[in-house]
């Protein structure tokens, strides 16, 4: 059989061919592909929240702030000092960078504040942003940020997209991200066996604020304007939804959490009102029925998917028992 | 000397709101470890039956005081209802499932509450009628309306009896074992799920009682009021330390200090929220488990 890696470049490649054809000879209407970009950007950001919220298990309500940080920052470069287009992806990055400085602010806290009383803390960053960008009358104080360039692109937030998700899988196979993951099941513990905590959630709140950043910025450059209410109480129960809708530690459920939750929303918006309703009560049901997210803390890959089709084979009687590589029907990690 | 007396009216009266609501988040925490998210707008919920009701009941009888005693109690009943079928149907399947699905599951709570309102009711801002007559007293130059006196009054009343019934009856003393220990309390012959149940009406009575009163005060609501009083009950109940009763209304009160008392210092009164937030954030760093909340010791 192919080796994972090349399995994934082929579906990587695949994929950006799809895309760059959609997009070239416009086989889907516009709607359709401003539907796709949402759904990207907010994968970048859940990815993000799902590093915090997820990976180190520590509850913050910060990513709103965080990705308004980062959606003024990139719109104030790129409006101001980095003109050209050609340009754009370093007016995202730098929004990236500020927002990680940003990240790196909330994590202090987080040494000697726990649970509850942490997320009341990242919860007051929050406000506290959108009140100081409604005072602040360079930024457009309430009204918001117009005129932004519009240089969001499908490309664009499938490069981001994918450099996110390698990004993230990099990280957690990293040392940092096995201290990320001891600190997850036992702070104290993790201490005693020489985790630097302090340092690991430096780290980690600054990448996790580094992502949402980049994909604030791309939200920014897709409506071309931007606002502090954008980035709200709405804006936190959201992301909550939809990373814990996706699953927790897990990059598929990350990119389920956001597909689905964006979609769902898409939908339904004929029905007006009715949606959230449904919405609702659809996501009261994958709570009660699969607590642990749609992934559930698993990650798909082609070696799970193999081994599915296996452990499916057997059951029905088509494959004889055999005595190893069926031994789960899909890869944790 | 008279704009500070006026102010700590102001406070005391916005105080008893931001307590009553609180002690009701701490409650169910203190038992179920759940952050209710729904609170919010089961006290939305709260403030719209108190409206229909006390609407109907006006064209009735004219008297204003019956009016708000039957519509207090009334409300209550139903509100109280609601969220222990909210438990029922939403949080009890999770008992065990991980802390973070049941917060999730009670923001969709929240979410289906504001929602089925906003369908069925309308997204028009409504008036809650006035049920205390217009009277002022005069002390020097403080002006203080009736409608103040009586919501500090019934605050402080729900809360001698919240207190009595904590500390004195045989229920209360269930709960405090249960809040102390739930296994060790259902081998004492203790029920868990009663005691849910009966903290989530204790918190919905409190809350619904906290919509009246608020809507005495600030008469003009919509369905989307739920979210900022959810927002700020739970940092009130989070700052005096959460699960702790004393804890949640110390909390309200010096919350609606910091509400009330930063436009008097402040130049400009929309740097409100950050000032608050700030002041908060200070206050956790110095005490991280909040003012009242025990130090927990962490066991590995």
């Amino acid at each position: 059989m192919f080796s994972n890696k090349i399995v994934n470049l082929i579906l990587l490649v695949l994929t950006a061919i799809i895309l760059f054809v959609i997009h070239h000879y416009q086989i889907i209407g516009a709607y359709y592909l401003q539907i796709a970009q949402y759904i990207g950007i907010y994968a970048i950001m859940v990815l993000g929240i799902n590093l915090v919220n997820g990976y180190l298990g520590i509850f913050s309500l910060g990513h709103a702030g965080i990705m308004a940080v980062g959606a003024y920052s990139s719109s104030l470069i790129s409006k101001y000092v980095f003109t050209d287009p050609v340009f754009f992806p370093i007016c995202i990055f730098l929004g990236g960078i500020v927002a990680l400085l940003a990240g790196f602010l909330i994590s202090i806290p987080s040494f000697k504040v726990r649970g509850d009383y942490l997320a009341i803390i990242t919860l007051g960053f929050t406000l506290i942003m959108k009140s100081v960008l409604q005072n602040l009358d360079f930024v457009g104080g309430a009204r918001g940020l117009r005129n932004i360039p519009a240089n969001t692109n499908i490309g664009w937030v499938f490069l981001w997209l994918v450099a996110a998700i390698l990004l993230v899988r990099m990280f957690i196979n990293s040392k940092y991200g096995r201290s990320t993951l001891a600190l997850h099941e036992d702070e104290i513990a993790a201490e005693l066996v020489s985790v630097d905590t302090k340092k690991t959630k430096v780290v980690v709140f600054g990448f996790s604020a580094f992502l949402i950043g980049v994909s604030g910025g791309l939200l920014a450059h897709l409506l071309s304007f931007t606002n502090p209410n954008t980035f709200g109480y709405v804006m936190v129960s959201e992301g909550l939804i939809m990373v814990y809708l996706g699953g927790i530690s897990s990059i598929t459920g990350s990119l389920l959490g956001a597909g689905v939750w964006a979609l769902l929303v898409e939908v339904l918006r004929p029905l007006g009102v009715w949606r959230w309703i449904i919405g609702a009560v659809m996501l009261i049901m994958v709570m009660i029925y699969r607590p642990g997210g749609l992934a559930g803390g698993t990650e798909l890959s082609i070696k799970g998917i193999v081994n599915f089709v296996d452990s499916v084979k057997k059951r029905i009687g088509l494959k004889p028992e055999s005595t190893f590589g069926s031994n789960g029907n899909s890869g944790k990690h | 000397m008279d704009m500070i007396l006026q102010q700590t009216i102001n406070l005391l009266q916005l105080g008893s709101i931001y307590a009553l609501l609180a002690i009701g988040f701490s409650i169910v925490y203190g038992i179920v470890r759940l952050v209710n998210f729904a609170h919010g707008d089961i006290f939305m919920v709260a403030t719209y039956s108190f409206f229909f009701l006390s609407t109907w009941l006006l064209t009735v009888t004219p008297s204003l005081y019956v009016v708000l005693f039957i519509t207090l109690v009334l409300v209550a009943a139903v509100i109280s209802f609601l969220a222990v079928g909210i438990e029922r149907v939403a949080y009890k399947p999770l008992r065990s499932a991980p802390k973070v699905s049941v917060v999730v599951t009670s923001l969709a709570v929240g979410l289906l509450l504001q929602h089925l309102v906003l369908q069925f009711i309308g997204p028009t801002p409504r008036r809650v009628p006035r049920l205390v007559p217009e009277v002022q007293f005069h002390i020097g130059k403080v002006n203080i309306e009736l409608y103040q006196i009586v919501i500090i009054a019934v605050a402080l009343f729900i809360m001698l009896l919240l207190s009595l019934f904590i500390m004195k009856t045989k229920t209360g003393i269930a709960m405090r074992a249960a809040a102390q220990d739930a296994t060790a309390a259902s081998l004492m012959g203790i029920s868990n799920d009663n005691i849910v149940s009966i903290a989530f009406v204790v918190g919905a009575t409190v809350a619904s009682i906290g919509a009246g009163l608020y809507g005495m005060a600030y008469p003009i609501f919509d369905p989307y009021i739920g979210q900022m009083i959810n927002w700020w009950s739970f940092t009130a109940a989070v700052l005096g330390g959460i699960g702790n009763i004393k804890g949640a209304v110390l909390g309200g009160f010096l919350l609606a200090a910091v509400m009330v008392l930063s436009p008097m210092v402040l130049p400009v009164s929309s740097y409100r929220d950050i000032v608050a937030f700030g002041i908060l954030i200070m206050i956790l760093l110095i005490k991280p488990s909040g003012l009242l909340g025990k130090k927990t010791i962490q066991k590995v």
